[in-house]
């Protein structure tokens, strides 16, 4: 028995939780949903009571609606208590790889509220928002610099809306040269966004094999390509953690067909100040204001995904555009002259607005030469994580890596421990797990990405309970992964109960007497 | 620069471990004919005070809509949020953390993700919704592509009156989607419209798609078009994009809804110029697995204690891949999380008095501008919006107000240029946030202007 397991051994949660009346943990509190703590007629708000009578002619609603009544204190310790049992970027390390979780500067956060942009409304007379449609602006240009692309859709609402609508400006392009394609190409190793936005545009999707060292197997990619082939989704770096160095290469085969590179650009943050895509041959890429310039992800959003376009693609782009006349800005909202051939809109108003305010406070925050650094440091901690860990661990390509590492659950070969186990008890010691069982490519995949936001001693902690726990595993020590987490507000859930007799909403229990029959 | 924690002394021992040259070495796998020896010439780097500085000047550009009158709906509202709720959302552990993959340590995200779609379940009068989609206006084409799938049918039918934006988010979505999208002309008093819908249906339709109240203001009942969309195969889909009406009005459900679509920005966040915002989507129980986006669920962990998790995967893109129900991945979790507290707050009480509030605003701007001479309301029934006729075009009258202080709605030409008729038409929308005063100041500017 390891020293792990023996100091375990006194101690398994379930003793822990019958020692409490409470089921609370010290400062874990456990709380009531909110239905369940409903007294009829009180309220968190107080509102003047209206006048009587109504105009809406029979149609006023009859009945309870059935939502729960509770005080201003109540929903503060609720939400407060929720929130405890929620790890975030600010409490640790947390390496979901190709997530880009990185710090959220709160001056963002301030500067977002600001009335003068909180508090506009997006159908307000041009004349009342020039400073919105200046920032705007100066964000797109920003963004067409750093990529080298001339023109950029700033509409989209996330990674994959972006997708939809880099793929939509594509669709458009080819139509309009009067052809027809039927085919999109997508690696393997792709994020599952790629290959659904291709069937959401109404293209079959054709996968592409990666070559032994991780890349897109170029010869495979050539045999593939042909006149009904309109794009290729390519995530550059790639999902494995790797620089695509054929990249050019692949970018010139796919333009002989005649056919468009779609960029996946979640992994920008690697190439951010030093690289390009416009200089690769990119035609179409989405950027992640939510990863790469660190727009909060909120516990699943919003996001944000504006999308640089080749000037191939540019006239496609959807509505609105921001145009420049005068010494002002004026919004293009209607397709006609020089936005005749635009997709149209693909979603209500102008685009995450809030999301563009701290967008441009992370960017002018580091300057060119900051973005540049930041690019940098993520790539080192990726390959820092790498030279400590590869000797234990198995990589799943030689590196240099750039802003993530792969490794597949080859170390973990016969001796019981999966990579979700693995993950769980790294939850245990307190970090985030790395992203699990993706890309698909490799087998039990363990994707880590530090970004530059982590000191090397916050590096050194996360790398000597990694290595810990790989010695332990080695050393046999199954059955404690297998009850990993232990210290969680909850421990592991039955995801399989879950999606088989779905409840997914809260429902009052039926009276007792019911119940009983 | 203040965001990265690594020193030069870092960055040497690190390479030395790495056994690197330099960090442009670790980039050696880029081809050299692209890579930049120095950064794009952009500005350099800035301290919070130039930051702060350079920003504020923008804002202070603009003309808020919370420092005027303002009569601006559809489709955003401005309402007054608690100040709990924003101090909430900024609660490290929501604001930074990731789509709840790891359950054990994202129970606070998964618990308020379910009490968010019982909320709107309740208040759509549906029996289950999502984890929320980016807006309304996607809510809405995502309504339609899932009533495809359900009717295997490819056409949608869409009211006159649906907001434009949602009705061209639809179009674009159906241009590559290969399916196709009927709208009916625009108009007030959409009573007529709907009596035109229903006998638009036919073998071919998968649904019609109504937004109430209607994009003028027009409160209707929409049974009878339900029952229409029912025996003729096809589903029903309702819009609401001022998602308080819901505590005043019919709802959806008591209607004959098949599918909601709603935009819920009026809870909890702000206009913010159009976005972020978040859509609402709830549908019958029995259509849950053709249900797009993410969705939580109740279970049990192994000591046999309540707690939440992902669920339905099998409908999303990360399992499907090219067969999912939709691309979405991202979505609007903290103003869904918002929406939540700041319904909390109001509980049955409140959210039923603020939306009877915002109605009997709209009655006294209904009341005070039809004492106007030389202009009409067009609008009988209404919740927080109506629709007025100007004796010339409302653009250059809104335009003149706002140069006096005055945000007096949204001209129809404004969301329907190429209507000439339409031209006339002024839509405003009175929240609990207007005052009397603000009233009076907008009709005394209409009376001014219009004299």
């Amino acid at each position: 028995m390891s020293g792990w397991s023996r100091a375990l051994s006194g101690f398994a949660r379930s003793d822990a939780t019958a020692a409490t009346i409470s089921g609370n943990h010290g400062l874990q509190l456990e709380d009531p949903l909110l239905f369940e703590q409903d007294a009829p007629g009180r309220c968190g708000v107080d509102l003047p009571e209206p006048p009587s009578g109504d105009r809406l002619g029979g149609l006023r609603r009859r009945g309870p609606i059935g939502l729960p009544g509770l005080s201003e204190p109540q929903v503060v310790r609720h939400f407060m208590r929720a929130s405890q049992k929620n790890y975030g970027i600010d409490m640790g390390l947390y390496p979901l790889g190709s997530c880009t979780m990185k710090h959220n500067p709160r001056l963002n956060e301030k500067l977002a509220r600001l009335p003068g942009f909180a508090d506009l409304h997006p159908l307000q007379p041009e004349a009342t928002v020039q400073g919105a449609l200046e920032l705007i602006d100066t964000l797109a240009r920003w963004l067409k610099e750093l990529t080298g692309m001339p023109a950029v859709a700033m509409s989209p609402a996330a990674g994959a809306h972006g997708e939809l609508c880099g793929m939509m400006c594509i669709r458009a392009a080819i139509e309009a040269r009067g052809e027809r394609r039927q085919r999109v190409l997508v690696p393997e190793s792709a994020h599952g966004t790629n290959p659904a936005t291709a069937a959401a545009c109404g293209y079959a999707v054709d996968a592409i094999p990666a070559n032994a060292r991780g890349r897109v197997d170029l010869a495979a990619l050539k045999a593939k390509l042909g006149e009904d082939v309109a794009a290729i989704m390519l995530t550059n770096p790639n999902t494995c953690g790797l620089f695509e160095d054929e990249i050019l290469a692949i970018a010139e085969a796919v333009h002989g067909a005649g056919a468009f590179f779609y960029c996946d650009g979640a992994n920008f943050n690697a190439l951010v100040g030093r690289v390009r895509p416009g200089d690769l041959g990119v035609d179409c890429m989405h950027l992640n204001l939510h990863k790469t310039f660190s727009t909060p992800h909120g516990g699943g959003g919003p996001g944000s995904g504006p999308v640089v376009l080749a000037a191939s693609l540019a006239r496609f782009a959807p509505l609105p555009w921001i145009a420049h006349e005068g010494a002002g800005f004026r919004l293009v909202e209607q397709a006609a002259g020089s936005a005749a051939e635009t997709i149209g809109r693909i979603k209500g108003n102008h685009g995450q607005m809030g999301m563009f305010v701290r967008a441009l406070a992370y960017i002018v925050s580091h300057g060119t030469d900051g973005l540049r650094q930041l690019s940098g440091d993520a790539v080192l901690n990726a390959n820092y994580l790498l030279a400590r860990l590869g000797d234990l661990l198995t990589p799943s390509y030689a590196g240099p890596c750039m802003h993530e590492v792969l490794f597949d659950d080859r170390f973990l070969h016969d001796t019981g421990v999966t990579t979700l186990d693995f993950a769980k008890a790294l939850i245990d010691e307190g970090f985030h797990p790395m992203t699990m069982y993706f890309p698909l490519v490799v087998h039990g995949a363990l994707l880590m990405e530090p970004t530059e936001s982590e000191s090397k001693a916050s590096l050194d902690r996360f790398v000597s309970v990694v290595r810990g726990l790989a010695e332990r595993a080695k050393a046999g020590d199954a059955a404690e992964f297998h009850a990993a987490p232990r210290f969680t507000p909850r421990r592991r859930l039955d995801e399989t109960a879950a999606a088989r007799k779905p409840v997914l909403r809260w429902r009052r229990p039926a009276p007792e007497s019911q119940a009983a029959e | 620069m203040r965001y990265l924690p690594l020193t030069d002394a870092d960055r040497s021992a690190m390479l030395g471990v790495i056994g690197a040259a330099s960090v442009d070495d670790l980039f050696r796998d880029v081809p050299r004919s692209v890579w930049l020896d120095e950064p794009p010439a952009l500005p350099r780097a800035m301290g919070e005070i130039e930051v702060e500085r350079a920003l504020m000047r923008l804002a202070a550009k603009n003309v808020p809509a919370s420092a005027v009158p303002s009569f601006l709906g559809c489709g955003v509202y401005r309402h007054h949020v608690p100040a709990a709720v924003d101090h909430l959302i900024q609660r490290g552990e929501f604001l930074t953390s990731y789509t709840p993959y790891q359950p054990e340590v994202s129970q606070g995200t998964l618990q308020s993700m379910f009490e968010f779609q019982t909320q709107v379940a309740l208040i759509t009068a549906m029996d289950v919704a999502n984890a929320s989609m980016y807006d309304g206006a996607t809510s809405c084409a995502e309504a339609v592509m899932m009533a495809n799938r359900l009717t295997r049918r490819r056409k949608a039918i869409l009211a006159g009156d649906l907001h434009p934006h949602y009705r061209e988010a639809a179009a674009t979505y159906a241009r590559f989607g290969d399916f196709s999208v009927v709208t009916r002309p625009a108009g007030p008093a959409g009573e007529n419209d709907l009596a035109a819908l229903a006998s638009k249906i036919d073998g071919e339709t998968s649904c019609v798609v109504v937004q109430n109240p209607g994009s003028f203001g027009d409160v209707r009942d929409l049974s009878l078009l339900a029952e229409a969309c029912h025996r003729a195969g096809a589903l029903l889909v309702v819009v609401v994009a001022e998602a308080v009406s819901l505590g005043l009005v019919k709802p959806p459900g008591e209607m004959g809804a098949d599918i909601v679509a709603a935009e819920g920005q009026s809870l909890g966040n702000a206009p913010g110029f159009g976005g972020p915002h978040l859509g609402l989507f709830a549908v019958r129980e029995k259509f849950v697995r053709q249900m797009p986006g993410r969705v939580v669920g109740e279970t049990r962990d192994v000591e046999g204690r309540r707690g939440f998790v992902l669920t339905l995967s099998t409908r999303e893109q990360h399992i499907r891949r090219e067969k999912a129900t939709s691309n979405i991945c991202t979505n609007s979790g903290l103003c869904a999380l918002a929406f939540t507290i700041h319904m909390a707050l109001l509980g049955e009480a409140g959210f039923t008095r603020l939306a009877e509030l915002n109605h009997a605003r709209a009655a006294l701007l209904a009341d005070r501008l039809a004492a106007l001479p030389r202009l009409r309301v067009l609008t009988r029934c209404f919740f927080n919006e109506l629709t007025v006729r100007l004796p010339v075009p409302a653009a250059p009258v809104v335009d003149m107000l706002a140069a006096r202080g005055v945000l007096a709605g949204v001209p129809a030409s404004r969301l329907w240029p190429e209507r000439a008729d339409l031209a006339d038409l002024l839509i405003l929308a009175a929240t609990e946030l207007n005052t009397e005063d603000d009233i009076a100041t907008l009709t005394a500017g209409l009376r001014e202007v219009l004299s």
